[in-house]
C-alpha cells in the first residue's frame, strides 16, 4: 500500500461541496434572521442556485473519476443520508411548527434539501478517497 | 468493545499491523441508538407542545454539553493526541470517534431545533427585540461552526475510522485526518467561546 494520504488525481469534491454547504448555510443564516416576518428572497435563491451549481459539479466530477470506491462511497453515503435527512426534517418541522408557509417554507425546504445531500456527499467521498483499492477494507 | 456490533459489514477486521490482536473498530455505536431516538421524539414532543420547560432542558442541557465537549476535545483532548505516536491514536480515536459520531450530531440537533423554538416563543426573532442582534451573531458563529464541523470534521472522523479498520491501516492516512480533525476540533473549540459570551448575553437581557 502506498504511504502516501491521498490520491494526487483527486477531484475537489470536498472544496465544492463545503462550498455549497456554505452557501446555504448562510442563505438560511439570513432567512432564519428575518422569521418570522417574510425576508426578501432574492439572495437567499441566487445563494441556493449557486449552491446546486457546485454540488453538481462535483458530482459530475466524481462521476468521471476512475477506480473510485463505489461502494464504499455508497455504503457510507446511504447511512449519512439517512442521518442528515432526518436532522433537516427537524429543522423543517421547527418551521412548519411556527407556521412558515409559501415561498419562504419552499425556499427553506430545498436549502435543507442540499444540506441533507451536501453533508453525506462530503463523509461519503471523503471515506472513499482513502480506499486506495475498489472496496477495500469493508 | 467487544460486545459491541458494527452496523457496517466488515468492521469486525482487526488492524493487521500490530502484533496484539486490537477489538474491531466500531464506526456507529447501535447501542447508543435507542437513547439517540429517545432523544429526539422527547425534541419533537417538546416543540409540538411549546413546553417552556422542556424546551429550556434540551437547549441547555444540549448547549452546555456541545460547548464543553468542543472546548474540551479543541483544546485538551486535541493538543493532547496530536503528540501521540501514530499507534497510540489509532487506540485511542478506536474508543473514542464512534461515540462522537453518535453525540455531536445529537447534542446539535437538541440545541438549534429548542433554541430556535424558545428564540420564537420569547419574541427574540422579532427585531424589535434587544436580543435579536444577538442571535444573528449566534447564527453566524453557528452557521461557520457547523460548515467546519460538517464539511471537514466529520468526514475525517469517519475516515480514519475506515482507515483503521482496514488489514493494513495507512499511518499517513491517518496521520493526516487525525491532523485535520484536532486543527478542526480546535477552531470550532475557539468560537464555543464566542457561544457562551452570546448566549449569557442573551440570558441576562
Amino acid at each position: 500500500m502506498s504511504a502516501q494520504a491521498e490520491s494526487p488525481t483527486t477531484p475537489p469534491v470536498t472544496q465544492l461541496a463545503g462550498a455549497s454547504l456554505a452557501l446555504v448555510v448562510i442563505g438560511g443564516i439570513i432567512m432564519a434572521s428575518s422569521f418570522p416576518g417574510r425576508p426578501v428572497l432574492a439572495v437567499p435563491i441566487a445563494m441556493l442556485v449557486l449552491s446546486v451549481i457546485l454540488l453538481a459539479s462535483g458530482v459530475v466530477l466524481l462521476v468521471r473519476q476512475r477506480g473510485f470506491a463505489w461502494h464504499a462511497f455508497f455504503l457510507v453515503g446511504k447511512w449519512a443520508l439517512l442521518a442528515y435527512a432526518i436532522s433537516a426534517g427537524m429543522i423543517e418541522f421547527s418551521f412548519l411548527h411556527n407556521h412558515a408557509d409559501g415561498a419562504p417554507l419552499l425556499v427553506v425546504t430545498l436549502m435543507l434539501v442540499m444540506f441533507a445531500v451536501d453533508v453525506p456527499l462530503l463523509i461519503s467521498f471523503t471515506v472513499a478517497r482513502y480506499q486506495t483499492e475498489p472496496d477495500a477494507a469493508l | 468493545m467487544a460486545d459491541q456490533v458494527g452496523i457496517l459489514p466488515g468492521v469486525g477486521i482487526t488492524v493487521g499491523t500490530e502484533a496484539r490482536a486490537r477489538p474491531a473498530v466500531q464506526i456507529v455505536p447501535i447501542k447508543g441508538l435507542p437513547i439517540v431516538a429517545v432523544i429526539v421524539v422527547g425534541l419533537i414532543v417538546a416543540i409540538s407542545t411549546d413546553s417552556r420547560w422542556a424546551l429550556s432542558f434540551y437547549h441547555v442541557a444540549g448547549g452546555g454539553l456541545w460547548t464543553g465537549i468542543d472546548l474540551f476535545v479543541g483544546l485538551v483532548i486535541g493538543p493532547i493526541l496530536g503528540r501521540l505516536s501514530i499507534p497510540a491514536r489509532a487506540e485511542f480515536s478506536a474508543r473514542f470517534m464512534p461515540m462522537m459520531v453518535l453525540i455531536m450530531p445529537t447534542l446539535v440537533v437538541m440545541t438549534l431545533a429548542s433554541g430556535f423554538q424558545l428564540g420564537v416563543d420569547l419574541g427574540n426573532f422579532t427585531s424589535s427585540s434587544p436580543n435579536h442582534a444577538w442571535l444573528v451573531g449566534s447564527f453566524i458563529v453557528v452557521g461557520i461552526m457547523a460548515t467546519i464541523a460538517l464539511a471537514l470534521l466529520e468526514p475525517a472522523n469517519i475516515a480514519v475510522l475506515f482507515e483503521m479498520n482496514k488489514q493494513h491501516p495507512n499511518g499517513a492516512v491517518i496521520a493526516t485526518l487525525m491532523r485535520r480533525f484536532v486543527y478542526t476540533a480546535a477552531i470550532t473549540g475557539i468560537m464555543q467561546i464566542a457561544t457562551l459570551v452570546i448566549m449569557t448575553r442573551v440570558a441576562s437581557q
